[in-house]
């Protein structure tokens, strides 16, 4: 008894492990649970165009960081001479192009690709004080605008209660219908978003409310030259928070891909005239399979590291069907422990359906019905030689690979190509087929040898149906987790004591009716 | 309609069986063969030569052994073997399905006479026995060796049961206890082999007396033989407490829990061994009309098992008396 109790707990664990692990992969690293499950990536183009002086020039650009909402999934430089180098400035990162003679026009290219991802990433660094507590130099404005400037932020500060009512009932006035007096002498000051975007944040530190600018782009599919859009990011108890300034909504905006932060400029260029810098985008769609795979391997998540994924494409395609045999396996089970049926050898249904994945189903059962019955015919000639067994085999396998040549030929002269695909029959396994099925016919008669046969041929088919299915070719070669919970059934099988289908029938006439 | 009907009434529920006490296959492996027959102990009844030998030692009664022919070489010494018997079987000692059998009934002058009728020389006799070394009967083709049998003569009170072939009993023992017998009657449609499902005719004996309870024929009761038409009525089993006992003894030679044992009447030396199986079939309850599992139960519930055998055959007397 005890030793069925650990069983019993190997089985739930297995079988836990195996849907957990499953579950794990599926929630936590975005592999899909069914096939043809797509994912949008969206890839982004910076090209940096200038005119070479005909000396050294250098091209710096700043380059976006992993953040919430987004993924980078990867990134390519493209310029053909020129010389790369990543660098860190600041917190953020920027790329340097170098080349030591250029002229004419220059074109120079940055493209990431990118994944619109749930994942948040840790909460940013608080404002950093570099001055000793005291935040930088108070910005002024030159009167009478800093006059207007102190007055409003009177008017602002009585209706707001912390830096986020300030700011959203700052950025109100500005683009109030009817702005108060103060607020349209300031609006005279600027006239874009740039402008407005400094405004905002230079009135915000004159209220010791940290803000900073943001530079990013709203990802729009087949987008050229799309332009780089300022945003406004405060401080507040709740961390740093993003305002447009021109709408005064808060927070992260749909599909706006955060590019810099701070007032850093985006692009430099040495040793070149009339640089400018745009940025074209577009949307694919890609199987989700593919991009769990690569997000996870770029996060080293062991699960898929040492997985099968990390093995060459080719031993890969080896085990789509290798994995597929497992649920082969469980049909034969299934029939054999619950159901009762009889098959001939016994695992040799799971081969046979191996191979009629190759030759579809009914193709396959023709082929495989021809070959044992003239291997039959044969094998019962042979008989009446007294052979070894082992003799007897071989010249069986022999005879099997004629009939399977002798096949081929006829159907291929006679159009008939399914017939080709006898090839895919393992001939050892059919020979043995052939010899155990003799040796059922001459011990227990024809009548076995149908009931046998046609056990194995159902249970071939059943599990050919169902490793033929898409969705579980899909599951068992993206989750070969669930080996675990296939070996937790097998297990619990193993141990199944009661009566099998057919011996309900067996043994119907014991208990009457 | 009715067809469905008729076909889900074909199936007995689960609880019904299980309340029949009717033993599963799967019930069968797990509980029974594996749990009490180890592995280890397998080969001594695989190998017919093994069993002979421990069966003469521990004086169970088997078809007397008049010799054994091991190796190609020792082949030269069969003719002064044969010399002394008139009748006599060669078997392979690991066949199975009975193949390779060779049933010699008597002498015709040099030649040796078969069951059948035919004659052979004694070369024949010769490949015969070279091919059973040779591994052509064995599974797996594996070398085997060539046992010689005193023939049985079978018990004439079968005579009009049965269509051809010696009949014979399997009987369920279990630790010791033989705990359901049957008879087994070859028909004309078994093609005169005693296998159930063939056609073969089972009787449920009563273990207390060894009288028929009742016989099955493709699993469905018959009152008469198929082919000689005798009832089963009056049908006994004689020697029926010698056999009782012979098969207890084959627990403790061989020290498998759960055992079929097959018994042929010999009319000279009464009951003996022919052969033991350790994965014993089900059939047996289909035979006798009921379950086997609650004797098995009743066994295992005993708290000292270990009796002399007479006690364990009292045992079974008294408690699976069918009538």
């Amino acid at each position: 008894m005890k030793g069925r109790f650990q069983l019993s707990l190997a089985v739930i664990i297995l079988i836990a492990a195996g849907l957990g692990l499953t579950l794990y992969k599926h929630f936590a690293l975005g592999f899909p649970l069914t096939r043809g499950e797509t994912t949008t990536v969206w890839s982004v183009e910076a090209e940096i165009q200038f005119k070479a002086d005909g000396g050294p020039a250098k091209a710096t650009l700043t380059l976006p960081d992993q953040q919430s909402g987004f993924r980078i999934l990867n990134e390519s430089f493209a310029s053909p001479g020129y010389g790369i180098n990543q660098f860190e400035d600041d917190g953020q990162r920027r790329a340097e192009w170098s080349i030591r003679k250029a002229s004419g026009m220059q074109s120079l290219f940055y493209k990431v690709n990118l994944h619109p991802d749930r994942q948040q990433t840790e909460p940013l660094a608080p404002p950093v004080d570099e001055n000793n507590g005291t935040l930088k130099a108070k910005p002024s404005l030159p009167e009478p605008y800093q006059t207007a400037a102190n007055s409003l932020l009177e008017r602002v500060t009585e209706r707001s209660a912390d830096s986020r009512s300030f700011t959203g009932t700052l950025i109100k006035e500005f683009i109030a219908k009817q702005p108060s007096q103060n607020t349209n002498m300031l609006l005279s000051m600027i006239d874009n978003r740039t402008e407005l975007t400094n405004l905002l944040i230079d009135m915000l530190s004159m209220t010791d409310i940290p803000a900073r600018v943001v530079r990013g782009l709203y990802l729009e599919d087949g987008r050229r030259r799309q332009p780089m859009v300022e945003m406004l990011e405060v401080y507040t108890n709740d961390g740093w928070i993003l305002f447009d300034p021109e709408t005064g909504v808060s927070g992260n905006p749909e599909n706006f891909f955060l590019w810099q932060r701070g007032g850093k400029s985006l692009m430099d260029v040495m040793g070149g005239t009339a640089s400018r810098v745009s940025f074209s985008m577009i949307s694919q769609n890609v199987p989700s399979r593919d991009l769990a795979i690569e997000t996870s391997q770029a996060d080293d998540a062991a699960l898929v590291d040492f997985s099968i994924y990390s093995l060459p494409l080719e031993v890969q395609n080896a085990f789509k069907s290798i994995l597929l045999i497992p649920i082969g396996t469980l049909v034969v089970l299934i029939m054999r422990i619950l159901v009762g049926l009889r098959t001939s050898g016994t695992f040799m249904p799971v081969l046979i359906s191996v191979a009629f994945l190759e030759t579809q189903l009914l193709p396959g059962l023709v082929i495989f019905i021809t070959i044992v019955s003239i291997g039959l015919w044969i094998r019962s000639i042979l008989s009446q030689l007294n052979m070894l067994l082992v003799a007897r085999l071989a010249a069986v396998i022999i005879v099997v690979i004629g009939i399977m040549g002798a096949m081929s030929v006829l159907s291929w002269k006679m159009g008939i190509t399914q017939a080709l695909t006898v090839t895919f029959f393992p001939m050892i396994i059919l020979a043995w087929t052939i010899e155990r099925m003799s040796i059922l016919w001459e011990e227990e008669g024809p009548k076995d040898v149908l009931i046998e046969g046609f056990g194995s041929l159902l249970v071939a088919s059943m599990s050919y149906l169902l490793m033929s299915n898409p969705m579980v070719e899909h599951l068992t070669y993206n989750f070969p987790e669930l080996l675990f919970t296939v070996l937790g059934l097998t297990l619990m099988l193993g141990q199944y004591t009661g009566y099998r289908l057919l011996e309900l029938r067996r043994f119907k006439p014991l208990v009457g009716g | 309609m009715e067809f469905i009907k008729r076909f889900f009434n074909s199936f007995a529920s689960p609880s019904s069986l299980h309340e029949a006490g009717i033993l599963s296959m799967n019930m069968r492996n797990l509980d029974y063969v594996i749990k009490y027959n180890p592995r280890k102990l397998l080969p001594q009844v695989d190998d017919k030569l093994t069993t002979k030998h421990m069966a003469e030692k521990a004086g169970v009664d088997v078809p007397k052994l008049l010799g054994v022919v091991e190796y190609q070489h020792d082949i030269k010494n069969l003719g002064t073997l044969l010399k002394q018997h008139d009748c006599f079987v060669i078997k392979p000692a690991q066949g199975s399905g009975g193949k390779g059998i060779l049933v010699i009934v008597g002498r015709d002058g040099d030649r040796y006479v078969k069951a059948s009728g035919d004659t052979l020389e004694f070369e024949d006799i010769n490949r015969h026995v070279s091919n059973i070394l040779g591994g052509l009967y064995s599974l797996g083709g594996k070398s085997d060796v060539a046992m010689i049998e005193s023939l049985i003569v079978a018990d004439p009170v079968f005579n009009d049961y049965s269509f051809e072939g010696v009949p014979d009993i399997r009987m369920i023992v279990f630790r010791g206890f033989p705990v359901m017998g049957m008879l087994r009657l070859a028909t004309r449609a078994s093609d005169g082999k005693a296998n159930l499902h063939q056609g073969a005719v089972g009787v449920g004996l009563d273990i207390a007396s060894g009288k028929s309870l009742r016989a099955v024929q493709f699993d469905l009761p018959i009152e008469k033989h198929p082919d000689t038409g005798h009832s089963f009525e009056k049908l006994k089993v004689p020697h029926w407490d010698r056999l009782l006992k012979l098969t207890a003894a084959c627990y403790d030679m061989t020290g498998l829990g759960y055992l079929g044992v097959d018994i042929v009447l010999d009319e000279v030396h009464g009951p003996l061994i022919l052969e033991l199986n350790a994965r014993p079939g089900l059939a047996i309850q289909i035979a006798n009309g009921c379950g086997i599992q609650p004797r098995l139960e009743l066994i295992e519930s005993l708290p000292n098992w270990n009796m002399p055998i007479e006690e364990k055959v009292a045992y079974s007397k008294e408690h699976f008396a069918s009538v």
